[in-house]
């Protein structure tokens, strides 16, 4: 028996979200084999290829956005999961304090110093290895070499300013160095790292302006610290993103007009640009039971681009527009927003999620055929 | 064991690390910081605890010279 086709309209019901006054229904994805009688649901790689679309809407240096159509929730959450803790990323992991005479001890300043995004030739990233700790279990760790560990020093004093006016009250123009930034991190190459860590990819913190400490003269700061590779899954200064976040499209319908003061009233519960008003035409006005007819000329509301929308379900509050409004969201179109710490590229990112859940799969598969011999 | 039984470790037993150098016979010479003018003090054992320059009564011991590891997490 050739299986069962569902009609259009039964497969745009399925493909929606209603998103109601207080509730969301029909949530759950229905395609997979079993769940409606007669009907096929296989997963087949020349039906996904067909269907699968990428889009993209933005796409900087360091934040793009761009949508992924025709995937289920599961492998589009599993990119963003894998996107925030298991891409690999350089964070600083060991601080050696010399000395540090200022107000912030010395362990919260290890702290702060983690969290402090660094960038550098994503090449010579590329190339470094991981650094194994010692545990337990293994007491013997890797030695500290120039394939995985870089070093950073940063070695500040505080002392008065000769020159500075003496009525001044601010420290930094009274005091030399009174405020430690991230710029005052300095590198020093070891090993091959001189060929990666040049000029501008050399390793220095994204952004400069990071106050790490502030100190008063007769305060110094003397420490090194080794960075190492590591994932966001371990802690979260690891981790290379931002933010990495994914949204369903949402989807409005109008079912029966809005017309005049209420379509501005409409037009007002949604973000700017995605109730579009226009006057309604004379082939509107003729066609019988669309409900505009002897309305020409009147203003009605239409769904101009529903991509900005906020589904704030506003509209759904009103007494004018009950029954008239359906909202929903689209189940299978995935608004990802990447957005880069610094240390590489945020659609580069998206690929190396892609690359590392192919890994993930191959171990599976690997560990799949151990069970059947 | 009682403060005043108490017997600073003698040179002779083996020079620690925190003998700061000029140690004489009755015990060593240990730098502290007057909390008052911040000047340098250095007194040994007996010594009348009070700064040289300006007679503050509170003195703070230095920060370790020793390097102290961290992990930044």
């Amino acid at each position: 028996m050739a299986p069962l086709v569902p009609s259009q309209a039964e497969l745009d019901r399925r493909r929606l979200i209603d998103i109601n006054l207080e509730t969301v229904s029909n949530i759950p994805s229905t395609d997979f084999p079993g769940h409606w009688p007669g009907e096929s649901h296989e997963w087949n790689l020349e039906k996904f290829r067909n269907e699968f679309n990428v889009e993209f809407h933005r796409n900087e240096r360091f934040e793009s956005s761009f949508s992924l159509v025709g995937l289920d929730a599961s492998i589009a959450n599993a990119f963003r999961r894998i996107v925030m803790a298991e891409v690999p990323s350089v964070a600083i992991e060991f601080v050696f304090v010399h000395n540090n005479t200022s107000v912030i001890q010395d362990e919260v300043l290890a702290q702060r110093l983690g969290l402090i995004p660094l960038k550098g030739s994503v090449d010579g990233i590329n190339w470094m290895r991981w650094f194994k700790k010692a545990t337990e279990d293994e007491p013997e760790g890797s030695e500290p070499a120039d394939y995985n560990t870089i070093v950073l020093r940063l070695d500040i004093e505080c002392t008065k300013n000769p020159n500075a006016d003496p009525t001044e009250t601010d420290p930094r123009k009274l005091y030399k160095n009174a405020h430690v930034y991230a710029r005052d991190i300095t590198f020093h190459p070891v090993g091959r790292q001189e060929q990666f860590f040049t000029g501008e990819d050399a390793i220095q913190p994204v952004n400069p302006d990071i106050l790490i400490a502030k100190l008063r003269p007769g305060q110094k700061i003397d420490l090194e610290m080794h960075c190492i590779k590591g994932i966001g899954a371990d802690h979260a200064k690891f981790s290379p993103v931002a933010t990495a976040t994914y949204r369903l499209l949402p989807d409005i319908q109008i079912l029966r007009p809005i017309l005049g003061e209420d379509a501005k009233k409409f037009a007002k519960c949604f973000p700017k640009g995605v109730i579009g008003l226009e006057s309604v035409s004379q082939e509107d006005a003729a066609k019988q039971g669309s409900g505009y007819e002897g309305h020409e000329g009147e203003t009605k509301a239409v769904v101009r681009d529903a991509f900005n929308d906020t589904v704030s379900r506003e509209c759904l509050r009103h007494e004018e527009f009950q029954g008239k409004v359906k909202l929903g969201r689209v189940r299978d179109h995935f608004i990802f927003n990447i957005e880069s710490t610094g240390q590489f590229e945020s659609d580069v990112l998206f690929l190396e999620s892609v690359k590392v859940l192919k890994l993930k799969c191959a171990r599976w598969k690997r560990g799949l055929a151990d069970l059947m011999r | 064991m009682s403060r005043e039984a108490y017997q600073v470790p003698s040179s002779l037993g083996g020079q620690t690390a925190f003998d700061s150098g000029a140690s004489s016979l009755d015990g060593p010479m240990v730098a502290y910081l007057c909390g008052e003018c911040n000047a340098r003090v250095s007194l040994k054992r007996g010594d009348q605890i009070r700064c040289k320059e300006c007679g503050h009564r509170v003195l703070y011991k230095e920060r370790t010279k020793r390097m102290v590891q961290f992990e930044a997490r």
